[in-house]
């Protein structure tokens, strides 16, 4: 009952003609980052955050979830008209949609990516409906030594399928730590690590962090790209582009695994949609009566991994607003999101802020239902986005990127900051250190030191408080078998295989 | 006698980070009758980022990784011109410098005819100047 008056709340929310417009910018604007190959999702909403000040905050973060979960709409265009993913959560869609496409079946296979992205985004908003109160509630049992358990634990999880390397991994995880600590210690007013510089004493702006490092080093490791792609035609009208009731039967069991395999891959931190992508397409082959079929263009091969990433999102957001704790790159940049408009993302998030919690929710119901119309009779246009040439886009991303800073904090020395770790960013990239584990140290660097200091004020200065708890001592056991994958040969092979 | 691998180049620098934040991490009270103090957090990451950059520097010794840097004299340029731009605002201001690092990028980078490059930096110069400090109010630096 308090789910539905909360539902129907949100919805009053949501149909305000000015959240259903930006609702709706969202999902188009989502769209067309997803059909563009290179700039994802953090780096847009990163850009765009600064922006958003501007607006009523319901509405900022109506729009920066529709860029989100309309991403994973985009992203499966340029997979299978092209074989080149939109997005990484694209890349299983690439084995039979290109295939599709290549046998003359591009339609079909637009049509069944965005049939499956609706029924799973749906279900994926659905769970987070029912799942996000009562889990909040639960946590409010928490104190600071769980909190300071379980921000490890997602950090291990981020570290675990960061990247090839764990340690490489775990350093740029400790730098965003570092880089957390910059500024006045709240404790006790101790100025740390601001090389004698005022700017610093406020500490690094977290905007600052994600745009260096998303937007300005995407475009600096994308300079060589010429744009301009050639992609196979999307086959015009609506009729082309709707499978058929063969298509749609031998897509029921993925729509199904899709749907399941996303969402609870999603509530884990650091698994991410490419992860639930490659699962469910996994299951879907071992399940299949024809799986010597699979990569040759099977329609079920398109729709469980299209579901999966659209399910991921709804549970990706559970942990991000019900515990503060972000899973992935663009979850954290959402997090910062809400934090920079003033809100606590928490167990007490959703009781203090129902509109916000109870319009997003309801703003994706929404945002799915535009995203499913626009894509069928629309996949041609948002193809032409493929030819727009890079010369053009890039400059515009450096230049958004500037003034999205600047709006900030209206600092030259912010500016600064971006170029270098913009640097930073495209050094990461090519020296293979992943950059989610730099983000989420930033995002949550600061949360945890205080967790931690909290709960030794709490022990008199003894760590033993932190094992002496029951669910504090599990995630933290949890936490350090997970950093220990690498040592098991057989588990570690798992974690490559699955990264890989 | 091989070169050392970039790995062993990036653990080494991440390794003075470490031993930087553990010196400067010393000089503040660890714990106090308050509880840690605000150099118990930053101690204990300054250690564990020594002693993961070292295994980094020993396991590059080890194992030979390749980076292809071909696109890297682009990717530096580009950030070259845009350093250039940032430094510019404070003279020129931001419309001007943009449309600077656009026509650098059209031209020089993608190899576009002058008038090519020309239009496009003009048209998102003004694109800027109508969305952002009329449409939108926002000040530009």
């Amino acid at each position: 009952m308090e789910i539905l008056s909360g539902l129907m709340h949100g919805f009053s929310v949501a149909l305000q003609p000015m959240n259903l417009l930006w609702c709706f910018v969202g999902v188009v604007l989502g769209t067309v980052i997803g059909v563009m190959p290179g700039l994802g999702p953090p780096a847009t909403i990163a850009m765009l955050l600064p922006l958003t000040f501007l607006m009523n905050p319901a509405a900022a973060m109506i729009m920066l979830a529709g860029i989100y979960y309309g991403a994973k709409y985009g992203g499966s265009t340029t997979s299978i008209l092209l074989n080149v993913p939109g997005e990484s959560a694209s890349v299983a869609t690439c084995l039979d949609g290109y295939q599709m496409a290549r046998n003359g079946r591009a339609g079909a296979a637009l049509g069944i990516a965005a049939i499956a992205s609706f029924i799973a985004g749906t279900f994926g908003v659905l769970m987070l409906m029912l799942i996000a109160p009562p889990l909040a509630k639960m946590s409010l049992a928490f104190s600071s030594p769980e909190y300071f358990a379980l921000m490890a634990l997602g950090l291990a999880m981020v570290v675990l399928l960061g990247g090839d390397s764990m340690v490489k991994a775990l350093l740029a995880t400790l730098v965003g730590l570092w880089l957390a600590g910059i500024g006045t210690d709240l404790f006790s007013q101790t100025s740390r690590f601001t090389f004698d510089r005022m700017e610093l004493l406020s500490g690094i702006d977290f905007v600052v962090v994600a745009i260096g490092v998303f937007a300005i080093g995407e475009v600096l490791a994308n300079m060589h790209e010429r744009g301009g792609m050639p992609a196979i035609a999307v086959p015009k009208g609506l009729r082309n582009l709707l499978p058929t009731m063969q298509d749609m039967r031998d897509s029921r069991f993925a729509f199904a695994n899709g749907s399941l395999v996303g969402f609870f891959i999603g509530v884990l931190p650091g698994a991410g949609s490419t992860i639930a992508s490659f699962i469910s397409y996994g299951i879907e082959k071992a399940v299949s009566r024809h799986p010597e079929k699979f990569g040759q263009g099977v329609i079920e091969g398109v729709a469980a991994p299209e579901g999966a990433n659209n399910a991921e999102t709804g549970g990706a957001l559970i942990p991000m607003l019900t515990l503060g704790i972000p899973g992935s790159s663009t979850t954290a940049v959402l997090l910062a999101a809400l934090v920079l408009w003033g809100f606590k993302p928490g167990p007490l998030f959703i009781p203090e802020n129902p509109a916000m919690f109870w319009g997003l929710v309801a703003s994706m119901y929404i945002g799915n239902v535009m995203l499913l119309i626009l894509n069928l009779p629309l996949v041609p246009l948002f193809a032409q986005v493929l030819r727009a040439p890079t010369y053009v886009l890039y400059p515009l991303i450096l230049g958004i990127s500037v003034v999205g800073v600047y709006t900030t904090s209206s600092s030259l020395f912010d500016v600064w900051l971006l170029a270098g770790f913009g640097l930073a960013g495209y050094l990461m990239r090519k020296l293979d250190f992943p950059s989610a584990p730099l983000i989420l140290g930033v995002v949550l660097g600061g949360a945890m030191e205080r967790a931690l200091r909290q709960s030794l004020m709490m022990s008199d200065g003894s760590l033993s408080i932190l094992v002496a708890r029951p669910v504090s001592a599990v995630m933290l056991s949890l936490a350090l078998l997970i950093l220990m994958v690498p040592l098991f040969g057989k588990f570690n092979a798992w974690r490559l295989k699955a990264l890989k | 006698m091989r070169a050392p691998s970039a790995d062993f180049w990036s653990g080494l620098a991440l390794g003075g980070l470490g031993a930087y934040i553990i010196v400067t991490a010393s000089g503040w009270e660890y714990l106090g009758q308050d509880g840690p103090g605000p150099g118990f957090f930053p101690l204990w990451y300054g250690i564990a980022m020594s002693a993961l950059s070292l295994w980094l520097v020993i396991s590059s010794l080890k194992t030979q990784s390749k980076i292809d840097w071909s696109d890297a004299p682009r990717a530096l340029a580009t950030w070259g011109a845009f350093a250039a731009m940032c430094a510019a605002f404070k003279w020129i201001g931001f419309l001007p410098a943009f449309a600077l690092l656009t026509f650098f990028i059209v031209a020089v980078m993608y190899r576009r005819p002058l008038v090519v490059a020309a239009t496009v930096s003009v048209a998102l110069a003004a694109g800027f100047y109508v969305l952002f400090p009329l449409a939108l109010g926002v000040k530009l630096p």
